[in-house]
């Protein structure tokens, strides 16, 4: 089957916040089946970045969410959160918390995702909303191979370079 | 304290929409703050202030030719942090190739059951 692959779009809206787009060649019933099922969870969410081992969803308005990934060198990641507003189909609004941080309950973030249709196509939108943009710069850095100290060092040396 | 805010300030500067406008103007050659304020249709007063903004974290360079000052990218700076969302975009990427490979199994079997 042709799949017209495209690649997902991130753009920083504001100061505390990310925005990642992606269009997907199937019906929106479909995106959001996969994106609430946990056994289809697993299959996409560690992003071959290891292996996805904990999806647990209990979807619905208070209910929790729990992902966990052990990343090939056997690092454990993993986050949690709480459904907020859950429209079949349309929108899910929930709380994200990475585990890996002592303070992550207070670093939360409030992530919002929408499935539109078009022409049997559907365009996904997740917007992450930090409570800081320092919290909102961390998770940017948190795609970094090298993760985040690597980036921040090599963005201080550039800086401190042209002083 | 200093080593973190460094880092932080220049991210911020440049992640501001108004001042990425005038990194994108400024891509494409170096401008006085009259040319800027001609292509972006800003008030100079603001145009200064980013500017200044820019220049504090070195992403733009600036130099004199007569009685103009001439603004100009700075690559080096703003690389490493395109690269840091390209890094979190390309995770996003790859997030989203498994779950086409999902979809074309789900796919796959609704026409299955819609066969029968």
């Amino acid at each position: 089957m042709q799949v017209n692959s495209q690649s997902a779009r991130v753009t920083l809206p504001t100061d505390e916040q990310i925005l990642i787009t992606r269009e997907f060649d199937a019906p929106r019933e479909l995106v959001y089946k996969a994106w609430t099922t946990p056994e289809l969870v697993k299959r996409w969410w560690s992003a071959k970045r290891g292996e996805t081992t904990v999806a647990e969803i209990d979807l619905r308005p208070g209910g929790k969410w729990r992902s966990a990934m052990v990343t090939d060198d056997g690092t454990e990641v993993a986050f949690h959160g709480e459904y907020h507003e859950v429209v079949s189909n349309e929108r899910i609004v929930s709380t994200e918390v990475y585990e890996g941080i002592p303070d992550g309950e207070s670093n939360a973030t409030l992530n919002t995702v929408t499935f539109e249709q078009k022409d049997g196509r559907t365009i996904l939108t997740l917007l992450v909303d930090a409570p800081s943009k320092e919290v909102r710069d961390m998770i940017v850095a948190s795609g970094m191979e090298d993760g985040l100290q690597d980036a921040l060092d090599l963005l201080e040396e550039v800086a401190d370079s042209l002083r | 304290m200093a080593r973190a805010a460094t880092t932080a300030d220049a991210f911020n500067a440049i992640a501001e929409p108004r001042r990425r406008q005038i990194l994108d103007v400024l891509a494409g050659g170096e401008l006085s703050v009259t040319g800027l304020v001609k292509k972006l249709g800003l008030a100079q007063p603001q145009v200064s202030k980013h500017l200044r903004v820019l220049r504090e974290v070195g992403a733009v360079d600036v130099r004199t030719d007569g009685r103009l000052h001439l603004y100009s990218v700075n690559g080096r700076v703003l690389k490493p942090i395109h690269d840091w969302v390209k890094e979190y975009e390309q995770m996003w990427a790859e997030r989203f190739d498994e779950l086409d490979a999902v979809l074309d199994e789900l796919k796959t079997k609704e026409e299955g059951d819609a066969g029968e």
